[in-house]
């Protein structure tokens, strides 16, 4: 048994960002994940993180504004104010930590053209930001000498009295599972990419956090919400960032017309990503594809700016597609990529559940609403990672240290010890990921219907009974990835039917939500959040007013 | 395509010891131009549940998935089948060296961390904390974007010649990560870092292999940081020539003399013969490499053909000179 004033499950840019915040304020911390920092999910992201940095001459307010608008008016006001006025800190913040930020010729902090924004609000390192944040996090870590649980997998949240008191957890080397007890729980667990497939997401990003609060009584929020990134490879679903439209790349169809004139007249490539990947998707359907696809012609921008500005993407066309980015445009098509929806918290990080915190993508303050704006989601986990942080490590201060019985481990030892004894006739874990996957791509896409969904839900309701048989192909104890990814699919399969369930319900067209046979935004009746809570029958839905300061929704055009 | 993959298993809770390590080969039907990733994982969720490894990001940013593929480590994710294919359409796999196994192709990183952690991996800069961004120019970022593209895969890791044979040698992606500060105009230890990179196991311990800068798979380069770091040293005038600088010296004569690597005299050149505690302070070294069945013999033989490997040194003395580089400071 161990235990601490705040444990942080998940070391990605949330996770330790809150981590820091809550060490610095005083609380005894840890951060508990099951990859090494390093490899956590934030590592891919390319393009950049946003911000109105006042002595650069932006404006705070125009930055709110975009995201309010490319939220297509779901995102709450007063959490999109605080995101965006403390973007400039967080960047000097970072900048300060040590993050190798591109500049301007003044040795300033330099930026780029992101989508759905008139200015050029973001700040990168080359396409490797995520990276290059991660990595520096990372640094700050080992100097503060924060104790990291690496390669501990949380099976489950410890709930005694309406209240989280710490979680169990297996140490993947060993087997072993343990009692970690906290005062308070931030929960940084990523996205849930691998719902679908393809998927941009790395595979280990299976929506963990999502289904450990789910499973504990916490809401989700806005699940629905899934955003298809407009330029992804289409056999790996590996990303191309969209900085090479910020950079000024094309994107084109079979006439090699720049179509985003067509859809968007002013912002053309840069529009928001839900407005770009229904209009690549038009292309597509009315046959003005190849083979699925639309280009992203990069060639003018010129050999240097791409193997510079540019370099990571252009090696994984190298390498996946044999050709550099300065010789041939790349076919590229809408695929899976973000999830706007997560549990629900306030400003502050905090669930429904006391003690629980979720920051980062697995957490829906609300500031993405329907549809997030390039970059703004690196932002989200540093801001309100660090809000969780500094409240959760207030929070400790007067609250005694929970006493939780060794002996909760038996009840996940035991949940472990039948899912490895039954008997080997059901369906593997590869299998049952598969069909969720493709049932997902195939039905709950860019553009969605009744029907389709239906026959989704349907598909999915199919893999939660195979899943009941799962059949986990490896016995052991030491590092048995077998099981993990069986305990990963457990979440899955239910996080699927939310996202579904959600979907069916919200009979409009809003942000990345887009239904043929509900084509457009009513606010009347649907300018609201969908809750979801896990009853034994599956989720039941609920609803939330939006929070409005001071933007009135508007008929979005880009 | 019809392809074999012969991957060494390691399975630690096997009863007898020969059920623990072995080959196991599969046969997959992969496209040429998938990766061995994609064989591995296919392996993975057709074949045999069992067979372990790391991977995520499939897109070599995660660093997860290194390995040893025909004998070199790399990225899994980032090596083609159709480059990797030997002989009867064969591709070999075996986990990362230098780092001891879990299971099958997983390894533990506790050394490669511990190392990163040694060179003090972050910023320290000196002075007033600006209100805003600390004004650096385009290039130096530029310049330091080649580093911080590591992944930590710890592919250089594995393959590091002084690490194989001196575990306490800090290694080619720490001190490429140690560059990383020294490089950076905002960090204000630059003299402080140096003097502790000087020492043993530090940047004078290179032997210039180039294995590292042959295997890492981002282009980091970590031997050239090396060699940065060793003309900042002779910059800065701190240079140490207590026992790196003679341990390079110890690894060249090593092999002109018997063509090969003497690892045991390599320790007593480097340290001197009567340096009694510094010598009981390479026990526990020599014990872990006994216990790695490498513990070098006292009295090495000459390997076959000694003189071509002398002959070979000496005229890459001589190009070094005609081409009128400056030879490599050591
Ligand atoms: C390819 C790609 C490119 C992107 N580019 C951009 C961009 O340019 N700009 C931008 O703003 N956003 C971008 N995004 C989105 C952004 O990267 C992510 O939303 C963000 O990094 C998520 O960070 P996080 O800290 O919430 O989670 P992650 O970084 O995914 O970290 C999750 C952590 O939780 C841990 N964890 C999960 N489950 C468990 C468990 N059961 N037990 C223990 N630990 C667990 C993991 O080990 C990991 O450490 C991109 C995303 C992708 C996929
Ligand atoms: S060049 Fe130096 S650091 Fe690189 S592998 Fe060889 S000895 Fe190791
Ligand atoms: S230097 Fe290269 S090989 Fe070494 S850990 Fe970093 S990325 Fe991997
Ligand atoms: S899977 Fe991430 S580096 Fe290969």
């Amino acid at each position: 048994m161990y235990q601490h004033d705040v444990l942080v499950i998940g070391a990605g840019l949330a996770g330790m960002r809150a981590a820091l915040a809550a060490q610095q304020a005083g609380a005894d911390t840890a951060i508990i994940t099951k990859v090494t920092p390093v490899r956590s999910h934030s590592n891919a992201a390319q393009g950049g993180i946003n911000a109105a940095l006042t002595h650069l001459g932006d404006d705070w307010h125009e930055h709110a504004y975009e995201t309010v608008k490319g939220s297509d008016y779901l995102g709450d006001q007063d959490a999109i104010e605080i995101l965006a006025q403390d973007a400039g800190r967080s960047i000097i913040e970072l900048e300060h930590m040590g993050v190798i930020f591109s500049r301007g010729p003044d040795g300033k902090l330099g930026t780029r053209h992101f989508g759905g924004q008139q200015r050029a609000r973001t700040f990168y390192v080359a396409d490797i930001t995520g990276a290059a944040i991660l990595h520096v996090l990372f640094e700050q870590i080992l100097k503060a000498k924060t104790r990291v649980y690496e390669e501990w997998f949380v099976t489950s949240l410890i709930m005694e009295d309406g209240e989280c008191r710490g979680v169990v957890a297996m140490e993947i080397k060993s087997g072993k599972l343990e009692v970690i007890t906290a005062k308070a729980v931030i929960l940084a667990t990523g996205g849930c990419g691998r719902v679908f497939e393809p998927s941009t997401n790395g595979l280990i990003v299976t929506g963990d956090g999502m289904g450990l609060a789910y499973n504990a009584g916490a809401p989700l929020m806005d699940m629905e919400m899934t955003q298809f990134h407009p330029t992804t490879l289409k056999n790996n679903g590996i990303l191309m960032t969209e900085a090479a439209r910020g950079e000024g790349g094309y994107l084109l169809n079979s006439k090699g017309e720049r179509f985003m004139e067509k859809y968007a007249p002013t912002f053309k490539e840069l529009a928001s990503r839900d407005v770009v990947s229904r209009s690549e998707q038009t292309e597509i359907n009315e046959g003005r594809g190849i083979d699925g696809c639309v280009l992203l012609d990069l060639r003018h921008l010129g050999r240097e700016a791409i193997e510079t500005k540019l370099a990571y993407i252009n090696e994984i066309a190298i390498d996946y597609m044999g050709f550099s980015l300065a010789d041939k445009p790349i076919p590229v098509r809408p695929g899976y990529h973000y999830i706007m929806g997560g549990i629900k918290t306030n400003v502050d990080g905090l669930t429904k559940i006391p003690g629980l915190y979720a920051a980062g993508e697995t957490a829906c303050v609300s500031v993405h609403g329907g549809n997030r704006l390039g970059a703004n989601s690196l932002l989200d986990t540093v801001v309100f990672g660090r809000r969780s942080g500094e409240h959760a490590a207030q929070m400790v201060k007067s609250k005694p240290a929970p006493k939780v019985s060794e002996a909760r481990v038996q009840q996940d030892e035991k949940h472990i010890k039948a899912l490895l004894d039954r008997p080997a006739n059901g369906d593997s874990v590869a299998k049952i990921r598969l069909d969720m996957g493709n049932a997902m791509t195939e039905n709950v896409q860019v553009f969605r219907n009744e029907q389709g969904m239906k026959t989704a839900l349907a598909d999915i309701k199919k893999t939660q009974e195979r899943y009941k048989k799962v059949a986990v192909g490896n016995k052991g104890k030491v590092f048995n990835t077998s099981l993990i990814f069986a305990l990963e699919l457990g979440f899955m399969v239910d996080l699927a039917e939310v996202i579904v369930a959600g979907a069916l319900a919200r009979k409009e067209s809003r942000g990345a939500h887009a239904r043929t046979d509900f084509p457009d935004r009513d606010d009347v009746n649907w300018m609201k959040h969908t809750l979801a809570y896990n009853t034994e029958n599956g989720p039941k839905l609920d609803y939330l007013p939006v929070v409005f300061t001071q933007w009135e929704p508007k008929v979005r055009s880009y | 395509m019809q392809i074999t993959l012969k991957v060494k298993r390691y399975n630690p809770e096997a009863t007898s010891e020969d059920k623990k390590s072995y080959f196991q080969e599969y046969k997959v039907d992969a496209p040429a131009d998938s990766t061995v990733l994609d064989s591995l994982i296919q392996i993975r969720e057709y074949q045999d549940e069992s067979l372990t490894l790391r991977c995520s990001c499939r897109g070599a940013i995660c660093g997860s998935c290194a390995m040893r593929v025909n004998g070199h480590a790399g990225l899994m994710c980032k090596t083609k089948v159709e480059k990797a294919l030997g002989k009867n359409n064969v591709i070999l796999v075996e986990p990362m060296g230098n780092q001891p196994v879990v299971k099958d192709l997983v390894v533990d990183m506790s050394l490669f961390f511990d190392k990163v952690r040694a060179v003090e991996p972050y910023l320290q800069p000196v002075g007033p904390e600006p209100k805003e961004e600390r004004i650096a120019s385009n290039e130096d970022m530029l310049h330091l974007v080649g580093v911080m593209s590591c992944i930590m895969c710890g592919a250089c890791v594995s393959d590091c010649t002084v690490l194989e044979m001196d575990p306490n040698f800090l290694g080619p992606a720490a001190l490429a990560k140690a560059y990383r500060f020294v490089a950076d105009p905002r960090d204000g230890k630059t003299k402080e870092r140096i003097t502790e990179y000087n020492k043993y196991g530090g940047i004078w311990d290179c032997t210039r292999c180039m294995e590292c800068v042959q295997v890492c798979p981002k282009g980091v380069d970590p031997m050239g940081r090396i060699m940065m770091l060793r003309t900042k040293a002779d910059e800065l005038g701190t240079k140490d020539y207590s026992y790196g600088v003679r341990h390079a010296d110890a690894f060249e004569d090593s092999v002109k003399k018997g063509g090969k690597l003497n690892e045991a005299e390599l320790v007593i050149n480097t340290f001197g013969f009567f340096n009694v505690p510094k010598l009981l302070g390479m026990l526990p070294v020599a014990m872990r490499a006994a216990y790695k069945r490498k513990m070098p013999s006292l009295f090495h033989k000459s390997i076959p053909g000694v003189q071509s490997v002398r002959r070979i040194m000496s005229k890459a003395h001589e190009v070094e000179k005609v081409q009128g580089k400056k030879p490599m400071p050591r």
